[in-house]
């Protein structure tokens, strides 16, 4: 059994390291996303507003007028107040000033929840009915924090179509026909595949791990060792969803609608590129019942809280359920062949 | 010699089709089995579900005299009409892969030199021939050191040198007791490989023997062949039956010495004729009434 195993692992591991572009694409799609992103939202904050500001100077003078002079929210000046308008009506801004005149004006769009707050600001010099107390502490940049979402979201992919794909291919151009005719079991060749994805997308994270720590130098406080627990359960409860997508089929278009259905909900929801902290219950409801997710909270959990394993036991054991219930339902459908 | 393979009223069905409508038959051990009949005749159905690839609607396979299980699986040597082969993998790494899966494999070194792939081992097994891929295909099913062989359509689409030097190492197979089981529609091959063909047709087999006592059974005569510009006389009053081709006058005769008199005292030119025994594809158009499709 084991020789089998190892036969279908080494043959796969071949094809996947030889298939130059589609490698080459594994390391440099997470590099790419993660300089990129690093780079867009670097800075000491991002700006939550955008305010529109008609002068009678091209360049805005931010000392015109006090409220100019608040922090995080981005002033920029227009030329022409209608063009302006127009853009505030299509919620293109959130609030649009003219300082030309005297008194000041301004304008909001009355659906836009942004303008509104705005609008309260300029109202509000003071609060003067609380007392004010400041918490500092090490900030988390956007880009230690996006990481794991990135490395987590480029192994779903990996996963998903790296393993759905490559066995409706297999069954698709007779291969898996070929293997039915040997001693081969389905258990084995799935074990099999399992393995070498495993294997490779472990391999291929650490390196764009390595990489990306060495380019931007991103925060991880916890154990490395409880991360590789969680990155490799992770993964393999992934490699088993796409495994599940491949039981059947052999029609590549309807694998790959599938694996596009399970992929983009968990890009969305599992808080790859923002938190879900605040959205409404059913949300997190149903991200939770997503591999990514648990992966996700636990990877963030040790990397930027400097969790340990026991500490993330309860999305370990999640995974460790989920995989064990889709690999056995993997491998009761699977039919290497329709008759 | 006994029975390694039985097939028992094999019948599958598909929605509106019958391909294969109950058949039976046994294969000896170390024979070559041929199952031959034109293209949609249900052979490679009824093969791949000889192979467990596919399963019956009803009848019985029995392999040593018990159903196909694992002792088959291990035993059986297999080339599909249509073998897909792992991508990035070089002819060598190919034959491994499939060498892994057996706990009783042939030594590869020998296998290699078998089927000639000496000077391919490294080559990418997408890049190759027609015939090197077949001489590859044939490896794998080889490799396993099988007691029967299927091979289905072997030399469909290869060229005639390389059909022939197909033909020599299923010889080579012949030779070492390996049971055959082969498919065609190719009566050449048919006839020079096979000691017993089951002729297809519609899902059933409507002839089965040697190739030889299938002749004898079905016919005594011999063909005359005589290029028609030759052949200037009325037909109607000569006691043969006479096939009219396009370029060619077929008279099939009992007695060739007889038939030749007769010619001569009727004035026919026999400088170009042929003589040549019935063959397969006769005795195919003699049961079906039509020709062999190829």
């Amino acid at each position: 059994m084991i020789d089998r195993i190892w036969s279908i692992l080494h043959a796969r591991n071949i094809e996947f390291l030889r298939d130059r572009a589609a490698l080459g694409w594994n390391i440099l799609l997470p590099v790419l996303l993660v300089i990129g992103m690093g780079v867009i939202f670097s800075g000491d904050g991002r700006a939550m507003f955008k305010v529109a500001v008609y002068q009678q100077s091209v360049d805005i003078d931010l000392t015109a007028h006090p409220f100019l002079q608040t922090r995080f929210i981005n002033f920029y000046a227009v030329s022409d107040l209608d063009d302006a308008k127009a853009k505030l009506a299509r919620h293109q801004m959130d609030m649009l000033i003219n300082l030309a005149v005297q008194p000041t004006q301004y304008w909001i769009n009355d659906s836009a929840p942004k303008g509104y707050i705005l609008e309260r600001l300029i109202a509000s010099d003071e609060i003067s009915d609380f007392d004010r107390g400041t918490v500092t502490g090490t900030a988390i940049r956007y880009v230690d924090w996006l990481l794991p979402g990135i490395l987590g979201m480029n192994m779903m992919f990996s996963c998903l179509f790296g393993v759905g794909y490559v066995v409706v291919r297999y069954r698709k151009n007779g291969f898996l026909k070929r293997l039915k005719a040997t001693p081969l079991t389905p258990f084995e060749f799935l074990t099999a595949q399992v393995l070498s994805r495993l294997i490779l997308i472990m391999l291929l994270t650490s390196i764009v791990f390595a990489g990306t720590s060495y380019l931007i130098n991103f925060k991880m406080s916890g154990s490395y060792l409880a991360l590789l627990v969680v990155a490799a359960l992770g993964a393999t409860c992934l490699i088993s969803t796409g495994l599940l997508v491949a039981v059947r089929t052999a029609s590549e278009e309807f694998a790959g609608g599938l694996l596009n259905m399970i992929t983009w909900p968990m890009m969305l929801l599992s808080g790859v590129w923002f938190s879900l902290e605040g959205t409404p219950q059913y949300v997190q409801t149903i991200a939770g019942i997503f591999p990514l997710t648990p992966l996700l909270d636990a990877s963030r959990h040790i990397m930027l809280d400097g969790a340990g394993l026991s500490e993330v036991m309860p999305q370990v054991i999640q995974l460790a359920v989920m995989t064990t219930v889709l690999l056995a339902m993997g491998a009761w459908l699977f039919r290497w062949q329709e008759d | 010699m006994s029975a390694v393979l039985e097939v028992r009223n094999l019948v599958k069905e598909y929605p509106g089709l019958t391909a294969v409508a109950g058949i039976s038959f046994s294969v000896d051990e170390g024979s070559c089995f041929g199952m031959l009949g034109p293209n949609g005749a249900g052979k490679t159905t009824a093969v791949e579900i000889m192979e467990g690839i596919r399963s019956a609607t009803s009848g019985e396979i029995l392999y040593q005299g018990k159903p196909l299980g694992a002792e088959f699986r291990a035993e059986a040597g297999m080339q599909f009409q249509f073998t897909a082969l792992q991508d990035h993998l070089t002819v060598l790494e190919s034959l491994k892969l499939f060498h892994g899966l057996y706990k009783h494999a042939a030594d590869l070194d020998e296998l290699i030199e078998t089927c000639s792939l000496e000077q391919l081992l490294d080559r990418d097994n997408r890049k190759l021939s027609g015939g090197q891929r077949q001489r590859l295909l044939l490896a794998i099913a080889l490799v396993n050191d099988p007691k029967i062989v299927f091979l289905d359509e072997p030399t469909t689409g290869l060229d005639p040198q390389a059909r022939r030097n197909f033909w020599d190492l299923v010889e080579n197979i012949k030779k070492r007791h390996t049971t055959v089981l082969l498919t065609t529609h190719y009566m050449d091959e048919a006839y020079i490989l096979c000691d017993t063909i089951a002729i297809m047709d519609h899902g059933e087999i409507i002839a089965r023997g040697s190739p030889e006592s299938l002749l004898k059974e079905h016919f005594s005569d011999v063909i005359i062949e005589l290029p028609r510009e030759d052949f200037n006389v009325a037909s109607e009053n000569l006691p043969w039956t006479i096939h009219q081709k396009i370029d060619s006058v077929e008279i099939s005769v009992a007695s060739v010495s007889e038939a030749l008199a007769r010619l001569l005292e009727l004035g026919v030119g026999i400088d170009r004729i042929k003589i040549r025994p019935r063959n397969l594809e006769d005795l195919f158009l003699e049961l079906t009434g039509t020709e062999l499709r190829a």
